[in-house]
């Protein structure tokens, strides 16, 4: 009691002036917070009511057609997984090896920083850019197809790429070293240091930062329009070199189509399917995190 | 310690899983890469104009639903854009097309080893609309539309007619990569003089339509399916050609009286492609398929049965001579 009074004549000394500000400071920041988790909650609520009556088995399992009521999104839905899944291959080995090689091997030297700070700088090149290396490099030199299954992944890939290789360094870099001195005194070599301490320890975090940047993957739209992916596909794709195209391409298509009935119906059917598949992938990267770290 | 032990191993075993998993993964990926180098099959890619692409895409579906192993792929690059970066490069085996190939393209097939193939597949009467608020005007003949579009023409409404009101024109059509620029210029414009550049030009008919309905002295012109989506928030002005107004429509298009602004619409098979059976397949079906309701539906008129037989024979004298 005599704490409390003593703690309120210290407040009241400190001035009546900063405890004003202090809740207006708080308010304003819910503010914030506010402004951002409502306006999603409204595009949600929106888009989910205009949604309904569209969303349902034959818009799923249906090739697209002008028709709004016997339009369907099969096509784009494969084909971004099979965008998805080759993204998975490349860039997973490539990601984790450039990240043990610059966290475990590389000495600190004036190309190892040139080398980190280009990574860091290539996370942040707008994805048109990457679309254009892509058609130069993949469509172009390599001549792997114009908008292929091939050449979206790859193009893609490269620019999820530097966002894989810093989340993996960053789960290597957090292992506590006391575990690799460990490891050397035991005898063991660096590769089975590697093997058997580092990547088992940094593994979910390595695997949360790969399905994260996978998740950012599979909304991409720029990059797919400039390596020519066709505006609509009809039937799955069949090969490696098959045209491909993707949920957000075929939404951006449909918002162009004359009938109302594209522009709010069938646009938000696929917008809630791709939000859909965008959360499965991101709650898929939370349940590995926990189970993994329940272990350790 | 011995809790340490009993938790690392699920984990070991969880990782060789995991290793065991990938390259099965990797080494299936690698097969498919081998199998798939060899033999691009089953594929049907379209490029080309806009206009088009709502026909192309209902038989594209009505197709993909009967042969659902068959992957078309269908881009909207504009009939222009279609030719020269795709079609005569190689690249696709049918072009969409809102006008009839040009010269130069021919040429250029040509220097490729690319032999076009023209087949009608529908008409489309181009449609000039204006606000439904503009009361004064629901007619206008060649003569005035001419004088509206053409560079260096009339500014005001009342440039036109005396009784209209004195306000400045806001323009929107079609880009000119677009075959309906193309068309409208050759119809309308004509050789000696050139089509406007001061006008809001676009790939994109909801841009036209969003900007006709936000004003009261707009005009603008696209593909008569586009109007007939949106029939009463824009209103569609009847052409006079020589003495009558005639109102767009399927049934003015098909008789021929609606003109100068009628006009066909074409697809242009590569005939190398048609010793592909995805490709003649499709082209078959898209023939058979261009007299039915299917392109009426989406808005344009279908060709007739005389015009289907011309095409069909025409068709099978060129698989005949690919295939041999």
């Amino acid at each position: 009691m005599a704490a409390d009074t003593q703690e309120a004549s210290v407040d009241s000394g400190f001035g009546q002036i900063s405890r004003t500000k202090d809740v207006a400071f708080r308010l304003l920041a819910l503010a914030a917070t506010l402004i951002g988790i409502v306006s999603l909650a409204a595009l949600l609520l929106n888009v989910a009511v205009d949604a309904v009556g569209w969303l349902d088995w034959g818009f799923l399992t249906n090739p697209p057609h002008p028709n709004p009521n016997n339009a369907g999104f099969l096509p784009a839905l494969v084909g971004s997984i099979a965008i998805m899944i080759m993204i998975a291959l490349v860039t997973f080995p490539l990601g984790v090896g450039a990240a043990i090689y610059l966290e475990e091997y590389a000495s600190d030297g004036y190309l190892t920083r040139f080398i980190q700070l280009n990574i860091a700088n290539l996370a942040g090149v707008p994805s048109v850019v990457y679309g254009l290396l892509g058609l130069g490099l993949f469509v172009g030199l390599f001549n792997i197809g114009y908008g292929s299954v091939l050449a979206a992944a790859f193009t893609v890939a490269l620019l999820i790429l530097p966002i894989v290789i810093i989340s993996a360094q960053e789960a290597i870099r957090s292992v506590p070293d006391s575990q690799r001195q460990a490891s050397y005194g035991m005898g063991a070599t660096k590769w089975q240091t590697i093997r058997n301490v580092v990547l088992p320890r940094a593994m979910p975090g390595i695997m949360t930062g790969t399905i994260l940047a996978l998740g950012r993957a599979i909304g991409e739209t720029a990059p797919l329009i400039m390596i020519a992916a066709p505006t609509t596909v009809f039937g799955v794709p069949n090969s490696l070199l098959s045209k491909v195209s993707a949920m957000p391409l075929q939404i951006y298509n449909w918002a162009s189509y004359p009938q109302t009935e594209f522009q709010y119906g069938v646009v938000a059917a696929g917008v809630v399917t791709l939000l859909v598949i965008l959360l499965t992938i991101n709650s898929v990267a939370i349940i590995i995190r926990n189970r993994y770290q329940q272990r350790t | 310690m011995s809790r340490d032990t009993t938790a690392s191993l699920p984990t070991g075993l969880g990782r060789r899983d995991f290793l065991a998993a990938a390259s099965v993964a990797l080494s299936g990926g690698m097969a498919g890469c081998a199998g798939v180098f060899a033999e691009e099959g089953n594929q049907v890619n379209i490029a080309g104009s806009s206009t088009v692409f709502p026909v192309t895409e209902a038989i594209a579906s009505a197709f993909s639903e009967e042969n659902p192993t068959v992957n078309l792929s269908l881009s909207k690059t504009g009939t222009g854009g279609g030719f020269g970066n795709f079609f005569c490069a190689g690249r696709t085996d049918i072009n969409n097309a809102s006008r009839a190939i040009a010269d130069a393209e021919i040429e250029q097939c040509g220097e490729n080893d690319i032999t076009p193939i023209e087949f009608q597949v529908a008409t489309d009467a181009l449609t000039v609309v204006v606000n439904p608020e503009a009361d004064w005007v629901d007619c206008l003949t060649v003569d005035e539309l001419h004088d509206i579009w053409r560079a260096g023409g009339a500014e005001r409404w009342s440039d036109i007619n005396e009784d209209w009101p004195d306000e400045e024109f806001e323009l929107y059509g079609a880009a000119t990569t677009s075959g309906t620029f193309d068309y409208f210029n050759e119809a309308i414009i004509g050789e000696e003089e050139n089509h406007r550049s001061d006008y809001h030009a676009t790939e994109r008919d909801r841009t036209i339509v969003q900007g006709v309905q936000g004003s009261e002295y707009a005009m603008g012109y696209f593909g008569f399916s586009y109007y007939s989506e949106n029939p009463n928030s824009i209103k569609a002005l009847s052409i006079d050609d020589d003495g009558a107004c005639v109102e767009p429509s399927i049934e003015t298009a098909m008789s021929g009286e609606y003109t100068p602004l009628s006009r066909p619409l074409f697809i242009y098979v590569a005939k190398e492609s048609l010793a592909d059976p995805a490709v003649r397949d499709f082209a078959r079906f898209y023939m058979e398929r261009a007299a039915t309701d299917l392109v009426s539906e989406v808005g344009y008129v279908p060709i007739t049965e005389d015009q289907r037989d011309e095409n069909v024979s025409k068709l099978d004298e060129a698989i005949a001579e690919v295939t041999e």
